[in-house]
């Protein structure tokens, strides 16, 4: 990639086809142009597909957008924007994923280290346990949520059988769905559900990477397994612990299937988040222009929060080290 | 010596196990519940308390949604949009992946960092000028439609992780063709596909799972009954029939289970792919 001088011997490890300067002309050069032809019909789709709409993302987030034929949308300005700021229902939308951000990340990242750290052995069947956990993971959120929506329905579902009938802590089946923070509970419990199975695979990976002499040597010192765990393993998989947090947070935040099908953001608007609002006021009231600017929100709110994990990540591992 | 006297270590493996064990059941069971219900007849699905194993088991929720409730149509729908997606991907993906890797020119930095930022751009803040784009080039409720936005989804990761693949293959494998006479073309079909066939099936399988679950994208433009896909006919049957649980988990049985029959027999692959991505970033 470096562009320097070529040095005695470099001839053989340019490209085949890559650009020699001394000889314009030569097949070389010709060859090198070619790779175009490799690049031209798959970035072109790319750009119809993803480029194209992700500039109009912005322009139509400063339109009244309008999709009646003919009709016209006028260009004003951040309205979209001046009016998300000041609707409750966004405000509310935005709390409800932070809450579930804030709820289901640290979750999923202990439960997911903890199995991590089980299966981090030898041991007869851990690839089933791991083909087992990982289960979840691969299975359409469509179905997912369709079934928790029945393991949490208010009558007969098996979730208030457990609390009234079995342990007897609630006195009357509790309508799950029905209300803001129990039905974030129940869109909690899945997210939970389907993501701890990825957390623990990339954790897994990333002990793995661990030598094993450290360990022998930490237990040789008279370590505990929990001390072996922070001094050792811990200093491996913190690379691995910023990416999954920063991948976990930024998922967080863009939850959607699930509420969308578990309550639709109802009763009345207490459960929308982000993208539900958004694509109600999309698709539902027609508003592009007002669903653009909110995805644009969520988006910006999103690179900020990553941006800020991963400069504060690096921040404190050069502390650390230097 | 490292783990102290044998009773303890035996002592210690138990723990592990049990913890397992307990995470696996809690991790299983919904899925148990969920085959269990789409066995129970009609009649039993809103039985209280109620039990894991069914009482007398039957299929008849399976050749009802299978036949009556068009879910035979709605999963070769979904076959064939992730058939046409996932060859469509691993064809475009693999020949933007070996320009990249293998030529100069200039502004290539330009084209492959254009699309390094499509890794980053959420696919729900594409969704309504994508819609508009599919109204424009009338390619709404149409199931061919699909195909080239779902590819245009999958090209960027696909390609990053096909060009990281082929820029490990030796280049003087590529230098001895060239004595032989052989185009960029040659290079490209008989030397590095061959070479790269495991990379090109984690592509693909990432890819024909994507495409069978998405589900936003098709509900937002399939209009027809007739067109749905599965995830979208398992999603809006549901609203239909509210309380048609047994057909509603039958109907969602029969779109699982391919996708756990391809992740099993692939685990290993799916894997590597998965951890590389995410260690390397």
């Amino acid at each position: 990639m470096t562009t320097t001088t070529p040095a005695i011997g470099s001839v053989t490890r340019t490209a085949p086809g890559g650009t020699d300067r001394r000889t314009p002309g030569s097949p070389r050069r010709r060859a090198g142009w070619a790779g175009l032809v490799f690049i031209v019909p798959g970035f072109a789709l790319y750009l119809l597909v993803i480029g194209w709409p992700a500039v109009q993302a912005l322009l139509i987030s400063l339109r009244d957008y309008k999709i009646t034929p003919g009709a016209e949308s006028p260009w004003i300005g951040l309205a979209n924007y001046t009016r998300a700021l000041h609707d409750p229902v966004l405000a509310r939308s935005f709390v409800n994923a932070g809450v579930y951000m804030l709820t289901t990340v640290p979750t999923q990242i202990l439960i997911g280290l903890g199995l991590a750290v089980l299966l981090d052995t030898v041991l007869p069947g851990r690839t089933l346990f791991r083909v087992l956990f990982y289960l979840p993971v691969v299975t359409s959120w469509v179905v997912v949520s369709l079934l928790f929506q029945y393991l949490f329905a208010t009558d007969h579902g098996v979730v208030n059988w457990f609390l009234v009938d079995v342990l007897g802590v609630v006195g009357h089946p509790v309508n799950w769905l029905g209300q803001r923070w129990t039905a974030m509970v129940a869109i909690g419990a899945l997210g939970v559900w389907k993501g701890v199975g990825w957390s623990m695979l990339i954790f897994l990976a990333a002990l793995t990477g661990v030598p094993r002499e450290l360990h022998e040597a930490a237990a040789l010192d008279g370590a505990g397994a929990w001390r072996r765990f922070k001094h050792v393993s811990m200093p491996f998989i913190r690379p691995t612990m910023v990416t999954v947090v920063i991948l976990l947070v930024i998922g967080g935040f863009n939850v959607f299937t699930s509420v969308l099908l578990m309550t639709n953001g109802g009763p009345l608007d207490q459960t929308q988040v982000p993208l539900t609002y958004m694509y109600r006021q999309a698709f539902g009231y027609l508003d592009f222009g007002y669903g653009s600017a909110i995805s644009f929100l969520l988006t910006g709110l999103v690179l900020v929060i990553a941006g800020l994990q991963y400069w504060w990540a690096r921040r404190t591992a050069d502390g650390g080290v230097k | 010596m490292i783990a102290g006297p044998r009773s303890r270590r035996v002592t210690v493996a138990g723990v592990r196990y049990a913890l397992l064990i307990g995470a696996a059941v809690v991790l299983a069971l919904p899925f148990g519940y969920m085959v269990s219900t789409s066995l129970k007849a009609h009649t039993l699905l809103l039985e209280y308390p109620p039990r894991l194993i069914p009482k007398s088991p039957t299929l008849d929720n399976y050749a009802q949604a299978w036949g009556a409730n068009n879910f035979g149509r709605y999963f070769l729908n979904s076959a064939s949009v992730a058939i046409a997606t996932t060859v469509g991907t691993v064809l475009l993906a693999s020949m933007m992946a070996y320009g990249f890797a293998r030529f100069r020119f200039p502004g290539k930095g330009v084209l492959f960092g254009t699309v390094v930022v499509g890794l980053t751009i959420p696919t729900m803040l594409l969704i309504i000028p994508q819609f508009l784009l599919a109204k424009n080039l009338g390619l709404l409720d149409s199931l061919p439609g699909l195909v080239p936005f779902y590819v245009g989804t999958q090209i960027a990761f696909s390609t990053f992780l096909l060009r990281a693949f082929f820029e490990q293959i030796p280049m003087e494998l590529d230098e001895a063709m060239i004595i032989d006479g052989a185009g960029a073309w040659r290079r490209y079909w008989n030397l590095a596909i061959p070479l790269s066939k495991p990379a090109l099936a984690t592509v693909a399988i990432f890819t024909f799972l994507g495409s069978w679950d998405e589900f936003v994208w098709a509900l937002t433009v399939i209009n027809d009954v007739s067109k749905r896909t599965l995830p979208i006919g398992i999603a809006l049957f549901q609203g239909q029939h509210g309380t048609s649980w047994g057909l509603v988990f039958a109907a969602s049985v029969i779109a699982v289970v391919p996708v756990i029959a391809v992740y099993v027999t692939f685990q290993r692959q799916l894997v590597a792919g998965l951890t590389n991505g995410a260690l390397k970033s």
